[in-house]
């Protein structure tokens, strides 16, 4: 298994300001938006999100881009201090053109969680004799499983831990595999052959035979996510084939809004690691993206709040993230990390994820509060909104911790429900930031996003609860302020550790830099290293990991 | 019960103790902390538990003390890197043609099956067996906890007879070792063979009687490694510190806590070898603590002072949840406390430690138990 070392340096110090930037984060509920200019948000809106999605970016934007909407005209769903606006650049157009548009999304997390918009997929495992009684999706909850879970086919093949093949490929096998999985009508497959991290070409053989037999069939390798653990590489491999037609259709859409509201800028996608990566080679990994929106929140409200080291709690309509800020950036799950209740493993940051936001459901008799949520549709269902749906918002507005749509539609709501939904809510909250501290000392803690007003002032174990400005769009702020990261991951033969990591440091730095990095910023993120035991010369399999601020145009 | 060990006695109807689901689950938990590190997760192991009994299989536990003299027992074990385990995911169909190979190579039937190691996965192994040839699992094993070779048994330190093994690996391979010199000789020819069909294979060690089980093994240890995992289930149930309520029941002792700041390991001749470093936190904050792992954690040095070694339990557990880390699962930055478990008697004599000392890792330390030596 990988060595791992701290970093070198960090990749999130100061560096030259970027030019003009907009950063947008769809949410389950709303859409916002900042634009930056030197690390500055002189402008930031917030709006529903829309079914299609399309829509709300492309209003977004389009508040963005135009002065009469500029600073804050339209914050719908306002939470009591979350949109503030700084006063407009003084002139009607920018200061200068936008040189990047970064875009963070829940949606594909959501889309497990809530178990929608996802593909059948069927499974072909590569290793047959080995692991034969463990089948894909055997740890998937039943309910999800039913959904995904196509036809799985398990086939001879795979390699050992030093290299040699396991058994030959059954590529006669994989074709018949093919050829049904174009019959049944399979429009996604995930890959995953035994030992693939270590040599790829089963799954690359795979790869060939499918999409010669099945053109135009969306395919995931293993290989590409991950890391050494067969079913949890597996898992997360799945899940990517789930969501994979989900982030074609969804990118395409944010390009789209971007044409529509006029911007010409490169569109990045962010990552779980809180960089960004080009939306076209973005959206063939939708698993990368799966907490962009929470670590965006966080490196935002360590942007905004000027804190380094503190717990983040990041309400939003849907679904709270509690997380934890280390010199600046998500402290990194380091091992399986559940998403929808599959054991996944790969590169995430460590976060507690809680069915609680503004839209959550509240029902009486017996009480509860969520994990259901109106999402996107708060301002029609909401009570407050003449809706049907009574929301943790709507109880917020009875209990007078947010003045919000008409009081007087929930001013017949008992005193007791109010008062039970609120200690549930804070029960709730006080148990995830619970969970989330590893040190018995007090901690700040940083409360962003738009249902912020749902955390209370005083919690056990928090020093303080900080509000920082623009907070309900600190998501769309840590989005903006994104870098570019350049990743490698080889096999060195040959070389000393040392200097097998320095190779791939410099091969990882050139891709940083070929993808936008300012090389004069890239700093070291992550290394791991593999001594693969009885190949030729010494072989060790590196990864090298390094981001930067994008170059100035 | 009958507990007049030793004496001859007809095959008894004893009385076996059906093992429920949740206890399962319990003894993946209790086995991983008993691990030290190694013997594998539990995990996949588990998770074909889960597959037989939802498949109608019940497992049945049966007291060392009924075990007839001339009873005969398989001890089973999955042999290899906890790392290849990982890919190539244990199956219970290969340990129990390792069981079944056995049987036909020695032309006798087997009285029940058990496990020559509690730590980790291997705890689960002779569950798996148990379940596809309708046998019970004897409530022993023969370390205590897990080591990663084969003469660091209670049975290799009482001398017994080492061979035969039988050894199957998912194709259609199978080894049977007839005869070996001596304890170090089974261990060489077989990881040998271990290696070549990729580190990981299913075994059957030399059968052991009734007589032998009860006089040589280390006795009830798969129901302390069930009582052991309840602790833990019960303590996040009742949101109390886990490993605090760890060293309650198993008499423990706290050696450090701290965060991970460094890790680096080896795959050589089928072992997992490395160090790991631990920067203190709490009451530990500026002190250091490092780790040296074969397999499983051996030696532990605070300050660069020897502070514990093998055979004293070494368990490194996550700090929050209690959870057991494994060697192969260490990482950095993982908030960990380094907890010593008091290890059976028999490791503790001069030939158990030849066998399971710190010298037989390599290493030049007398043992010192952290626990205050008995007899000294």
């Amino acid at each position: 298994m990988p060595r791992r070392r701290p970093p070198t340096s960090g990749g999130g110090r100061a560096a030259p300001a970027p030019a003009t930037r907009i950063g947008v984060d769809v949410g389950g509920t709303n859409t916002d938006a900042v634009l930056l200019e030197n690390r500055r948000v002189v402008r930031a809106v917030k709006t529903p999100t829309t079914p299609d999605v399309t829509t709300g970016v492309a209003r977004a934007l389009r508040m963005l881009m135009t002065s009469e909407s500029a600073g804050l005209a339209a914050p719908v769903a306002e939470a009591r201090g979350s949109v503030e606006g700084r006063p407009p650049t003084s002139r009607a157009g920018l200061a200068a053109p936008v040189t990047a548009v970064m875009i963070g999304t829940t949606h594909f997390t959501n889309a497990v969680v809530q178990r929608r918009d996802l593909t059948p997929v069927a499974a072909i495992r590569i290793g047959l004799p080995a692991s034969a009684s463990l089948e894909p999706f055997v740890d998937w909850p039943d309910d999800l499983g039913a959904i995904v879970r196509g036809e799985v086919f398990m086939l001879e093949g795979g390699h050992e831990y030093d290299g040699r093949p396991l058994v030959p490929l059954d590529t006669a096998g994989v074709r018949a595999a093919a050829r049904r999985i174009r019959a049944a009508g399979y429009t996604s497959v995930g890959v995953a052959a035994v030992f693939s991290p270590l040599n790829p070409s089963c799954e690359e053989q795979a790869a060939e035979i499918l999409r010669d037999e099945c053109p135009g069939v969306a395919i995931t390798l293993s290989h590409q996510l991950g890391r050494l653990g067969l079913l949890e590489r597996e898992n997360a491999t799945l899940l990517n084939a789930a969501l994979v037609h989900l982030a074609g259709k969804t990118t395409r859409a944010f390009a789209d809004a971007l044409r529509a509201s006029g911007v010409v800028a490169p569109l990045y996608l962010t990552q779980n690691d809180g960089t960004v990566t080009l939306a076209e080679a973005a959206e063939r990994f939708p698993v990368y993206s799966f907490a962009s929106g929470p670590t965006n929140s966080m490196r935002g409200a360590a942007f905004l709040s000027g804190r380094r080291d503190a717990l983040v709690v990041d309400v939003g309509g849907t679904t709270t993230d509690v997380g934890s800020l280390r010199h600046g950036f998500p402290r990194e799950a380091n091992s399986v990390v559940e998403v929808g209740g599959v054991r996944t493993l790969f590169r995430m940051p460590d976060l507690l994820s809680l069915g609680l936001g503004g839209g959550s459901l509240v029902r009486d008799e017996p009480l509860s509060v969520g994990p259901q949520s109106v999402g996107y549709r708060l301002l029609e269902r909401a009570r407050v909104f003449g809706g049907p749906d009574l929301t943790a918002t709507d109880v917020a507005v009875a209990a007078g911790l947010l003045d919000l749509g008409d009081r007087s539609r929930v001013a017949g709501l008992p005193a007791s429900l109010v008062t039970e939904a609120l200690a549930r809510m804070r029960a709730m909250l006080e148990d995830g930031v619970d969970r989330m501290k590893t040190d018995a000392r007090d901690e700040p803690l940083i409360a962003v996003g738009g249902g912020c007003f749902l955390v209370p002032e005083r919690l056990p174990g928090v020093s303080e609860v900080l509000h920082v400005p623009h907070q309900a769009v600190a998501n769309a702020v840590g989005a903006a302020i994104a870098q570019v990261s350049g990743e490698v991951d080889q096999v060195f033969q040959g070389l000393g550790r040392e200097e097998a990591i320095a190779r791939a440091r410099r091969l990882a730095e050139e891709q940083a830099a070929r993808a936008g990095a300012d090389p004069a910023t890239l700093g070291v993120v992550e290394v791991e290293d593999l001594p693969i035991a009885y190949l030729p010369g010494n072989s060790l399999r590196v990864r090298v990991r390094v981001v930067g601020d994008i170059a100035r145009a | 019960m009958r507990r007049n060990a030793g004496r001859i006695t007809y095959a008894p109807m004893a009385p076996l103790r059906p093992v429920s689901a949740a206890e399962i689950e319990s003894l993946a938990i209790g086995a991983w902390i008993l691990g030290t590190g190694g013997g594998g997760s539990p995990y996949l192991a588990l998770l074909n538990m889960r597959t037989l009994y939802r498949h109608g299989a019940r497992v049945s536990l049966l007291d060392p003390l009924d075990l007839a003299d001339d009873d005969l027992v398989a001890v089973v074990s999955n042999m290899g890197a906890p790392l290849v385990g990982q890919e190539r995911l244990t199956d219970p169909r290969t340990i129990a043609r390792a069981v079944e190979m056995m049987e036909e190579y020695i032309g006798r039937r087997f009285r029940a099956i058990m496990a020559v190691e509690i730590g980790g996965g291997n705890a689960l192994q002779p569950f798996m067996a148990a379940a596809l040839l309708d046998r019970p699992v004897v409530d022993a094993d023969a370390m205590g906890r897990a080591f990663p070779e084969a003469q660091m048994t209670s049975f290799a330190i009482h001398d017994l007879q080492m061979y035969p093994l039988t050894l199957a690996d998912v194709r259609d391979n199978a080894v049977i070792v007839a005869r070996a010199a001596s304890w170090k000789w089974m261990e060489r020819l077989s990881r040998k063979a271990c290696v070549e069909v990729g580190s990981v294979a299913a075994t059957c060690k030399a059968p052991r009687t009734g007589k032998e089980v009860k006089a040589c093994g280390i006795l009830h240890t798969t129901s302390k490694a069930i009582r052991l995992g309840e602790t833990v289930q019960a303590a996040r149930r009742a949101h109390r510190d886990p490993i605090e309520a760890v060293l309650e029941v198993e008499r423990g002792l706290l050696l450090f806590r701290g965060k991970i700041r460094d890790v680096a390991r080896r795959t050589t001749e089928g072992f997992l070898r490395g160090s790991a470093t631990v920067d203190g936190l709490d009451e530990f904050r500026g002190r250091t603590f490092d780790l040296a792992f074969q397999n499983e954690f051996a030696v532990g040095w605070l300050d660069g002072v020897p502070r514990v070694t093998t055979p004293d339990l070494i368990c490194v557990m996550d700090t929050v949840s209690g959870e057991a880390i494994g060697t192969e699962t260490l990482r950095y930055g993982q908030r960990v406390s380094v907890v010593a478990l008091p290890a059976p008697p028999v490791l503790l004599t001069p030939k158990g430690l030849e066998h399971v000392g710190p010298r037989a890792f390599g290493y030049d330390l007398d043992f010192h138990t952290v626990f205050g030596a008995p007899g000294a």
